[in-house]
């Protein structure tokens, strides 16, 4: 029984959250794998990019719930989903036609292209500030739980609650549904065949007809798609807030390098390793430790290896040991 | 127009900027304007070293700017003894511990030889070494926590001058810095881009969260001053007087007796730091960082030492933000570890350095007062911009949000110019020679 709760208490706390944590990670390092595959450079307005898709989601999701549109248990943001993606498509489309594409016809060095997009950065931080304000924004709706705590213990007699929240389900749902068709798409149309000999060989696939701006925008699309999806996904799980999007950057980054730049299954491995490693260093064991140990060895203290606030170190310290010990990643990241 | 003239030229603009704010605002808002804009000047020119020398791509700005701040309290608080003798000898030997296991690691990394065997006995060390060093640092930390935590709740100072702490905020960077360059140089640009960006946000958390250190987001307010307290200037019967001679009232007088005496402070600081950058630029260390910047390739075949040379330039141009860091915190007075923020330490040092001109001194100096003026002016400019806009609508929950996000356009106007100055004039205001 003790043995029962502890799985349960693990599950409860460390599996869950970070099922649903690294699915979203695994979704932005997809996208800034994309740029950096395709566009060669480090996107980092991919944060900022994510906060403004999630905003035009959270935007027409208060208009579809001001006018009685839900969709009962879900959340409306699933409706309003599609809109957001829209939005962001839009904005991203326009920032390449305006500010990228003048670089990538230079052919600019990559490093120019980053600095680029750190202006472009503080255009979209200041964008969405300016349109939603900084504060914390919330626009879930439906059903809190898929399974709640106090009823998984009437259920099955066990000590510990296992609570599953309609987010965190969702978000592994979805996560799974868009990486499944983002496969497809990379391996089996056209389109995404031509992606890949782009990303895999410039010059070879310029030879071979591929035209190359057709590419570009295919891959704005998908990223637009990608990072709308992410930052709706985090918004609804958490919270929205500007700022914190800003912040994903960081292990947003760490996943996509750990499983390898470029590399889009390495995205996802990289997105749950630093998901489960960073809640596994900052969780508290001390319940679970409570249920395996003999009662003379229970701990004192919480036995917590960090707390809370050092999880970006941890994501941190992960990305430090690939780039020193293997700096292509898990995946020999660079071509698609 | 020959060159020197078009950039005395941009000085004067800079500078009568200023000025206009003296006669349309105040004399107090233009002094908190100059004094800023010095401190950010000399934060470029330390991005200027890294980055228009050497090609660095250091986005970890804010992480030695904190350090420096820390050093200020480092240096001037007065300690709390209470809190040494309750657990700082278990600090010491904590971090002495923690510092040996990490020291073991890398001796037991280089002299092992690679394949299983070193990994296991490489992460027994590291486990057994931080579990060891939390069973020793943990008691102190608490211990000194709960010494008056209204008040202190933390080790303190050595009580000596604050002057002092801006060459060790300077040393502390550098230090920090010889340890990242030490691990993460020798990336790719992109990738060093990442590795200092998370080392200045794990430098803010650790400043946020070790309340032994920092007194964490509690703060530590009252850092000591290297220039008299306005109260007792106002209270000085001689200060008083001159003051009249002026013309002024004594607390108008004593305020910017303050503000004017931080700005030759840190004019000083400056103009030594100026000239010491603008000789290296010209000396053959200066032409050989460049060439390493243009080609790395061919200086290596030259025989120059690559990793080396980035190696010293990370760590000079770190030093110099940790000296502006240190004085920030000085003008402040306080050390407030969640008013960090990268956007506001790291790229906007960047905004500066690249729209004056990187790989010119000059230029960083004039690009880092020009964007701290826009930065400070952009917010009242814009709630100015939209009362304009909006004083056509009526009153209702758009205006007002419209009004309110004035505060925001800041962030936006920085990103234009930042884009468009790469776009049009990508060598900046004054360009490399």
């Amino acid at each position: 029984m003790d043995f029962l709760n502890a799985i349960v208490a693990l599950t409860n706390y460390v599996v869950i959250p970070a099922m649903s944590y690294g699915s979203q990670l695994a979704l932005g390092a997809l996208g800034v794998t994309l740029v950096y595959g395709i566009l060669r450079f480090s996107n980092f307005a991919h944060g900022d990019t994510m906060a403004f898709g999630a905003m035009v989601t959270i935007l027409v999701t208060w208009l579809m719930q001001s006018v009685g549109i839900n969709l009962g248990p879900l959340p409306t943001a699933l409706l309003a989903l599609p809109f957001g993606i829209l939005g962001c498509v839009a904005l991203v489309l326009v920032t390449d036609r305006l500010v990228y594409r003048f670089y990538r016809e230079q052919k600019a060095k990559p490093v120019i292209l980053v600095i680029v997009s750190m202006g472009v950065m503080f255009i979209m931080n200041g964008l969405v500030r300016f349109i939603i304000g900084p504060d914390d924004q919330r626009f879930s709706d439906g059903a809190r739980f898929i399974i709640s705590a106090r009823d998984f213990k009437s259920m099955t007699g066990l000590n510990e609650g296992l609570a599953i929240k309609t987010s965190q389900g969702l978000t592994v749902v979805t996560a799974v549904v868009v990486v499944a068709v983002l496969f497809w798409f990379l391996n089996r149309t056209r389109t995404g065949k031509s992606m890949r000999a782009y990303s895999d060989n410039e010059d070879l696939a310029l030879l071979s007809g591929i035209n190359p701006e057709r590419v570009v925008v295919y891959t704005w699309l998908i990223v637009a798609a990608l990072a709308t999806v992410a930052g709706v996904l985090y918004g609804l799980d958490k919270s929205f807030k500007p700022f914190t999007y800003f912040q994903l950057l960081l292990p947003i980054f760490a996943s996509a390098i750990v499983g390898g730049l470029g590399s889009p299954l390495g995205a996802i491995a990289g997105g749950f390793i630093i998901a489960f490693s960073e809640v596994t260093i900052t969780y508290a064991w001390k319940k679970v430790a409570v249920y395996l140990l003999p009662e003379r060895f229970e701990p004192d203290g919480l036995v917590q290896l960090l707390s809370t606030d050092y999880k970006l170190a941890v994501s941190f310290v992960i990305l430090l040991i690939v780039l020193l010990f293997r700096p292509t990643g898990i995946f020999r990241g660079k071509a698609l | 127009m020959n060159e020197t003239v078009k950039n005395t030229l941009l000085f004067a603009v800079v500078g009568g900027l200023i000025l206009l704010t003296g006669f349309m605002q105040s004399w107090n808002a233009a002094l908190l304007i100059l004094n800023m804009g010095l401190i950010s000047a000399i934060m470029a020119l330390g991005v200027n070293l890294q980055w228009g020398f050497a090609g660095l791509f250091n986005i970890g700005v804010m992480g030695f700017v904190a350090l420096g701040g820390l050093a200020a309290v480092l240096v001037s608080m007065p300690p709390t003894s209470e809190a040494w003798a309750a657990g700082g000898t278990g600090i010491i030997l904590g971090l002495l511990l923690g510092a040996a296991t990490v020291a073991a690691a890398v001796i037991l990394h280089k002299r092992m030889r690679p394949g299983a065997v070193r990994v296991m006995v490489l992460l027994a060390v590291v486990v057994i070494g931080f579990f060891v060093y939390r069973a020793v640092l943990d008691p102190s930390v608490a211990a000194i926590e709960k010494v008056d935590p209204a008040t202190t709740g933390y080790l303190g100072g050595l009580g000596l001058p604050v002057v002092l702490a801006w060459p060790i905020g300077g040393l502390l960077a550098a230090g920090a810095a010889w340890l990242i360059g030490k691990t993460a140089l020798g990336l790719r640009s992109d990738y060093l881009a990442i590795a200092t960006l998370g080392i200045a946000e794990i430098i803010i958390a650790v400043l946020k969260n070790e309340d032994w250190l920092s007194r964490g987001v509690k703060n530590v307010v009252g850092i000591p001053r290297p220039l008299p307290y306005e109260i007792d200037l106002q209270n000085d019967p001689a200060f008083v007087e001159r003051a009249a001679g002026l013309g002024m009232d004594p607390v108008m007088a004593s305020t910017l007796y303050v503000k004017l005496g931080y700005a030759v402070l840190f004019l000083i600081v400056l103009v030594v730091l100026m000239w010491m950058a603008q000789k290296a630029l010209h000396s053959p260390w200066g032409r050989m960082m460049r060439a390493i910047r243009d080609n790395e390739v061919a200086a290596e075949a030259m025989g120059k030492d690559v990793t080396r040379r980035h190696l010293q330039v990370f760590v000079l141009g770190s030093a110099i933000c940790g000296i502006a860091g240190a004085m920030m915190t000085t003008l402040d007075g306080q050390l407030t570890p969640g008013s960090y923020q990268p956007l506001r330490f790291t790229f906007l040092v960047w905004v500066m350095v690249i729209v004056g001109g990187s790989g010119n001194n000059f230029g960083s100096v004039l690009g880092a007062m020009l964007i701290w003026f826009l930065w400070v002016q952009v917010e009242p400019m814009g709630v100015f911009l939209l009362e304009l806009v909006t004083s056509g609508m009526s009153d209702g929950a758009f205006k007002s949000h419209l009004l309110e996000s004035a505060a925001h356009m800041r962030l936006f106007t920085m990103g234009l110019v930042l884009i468009l100055v790469l776009r049009f004039s990508p060598r900046g205001l004054i360009p490399e020679k």
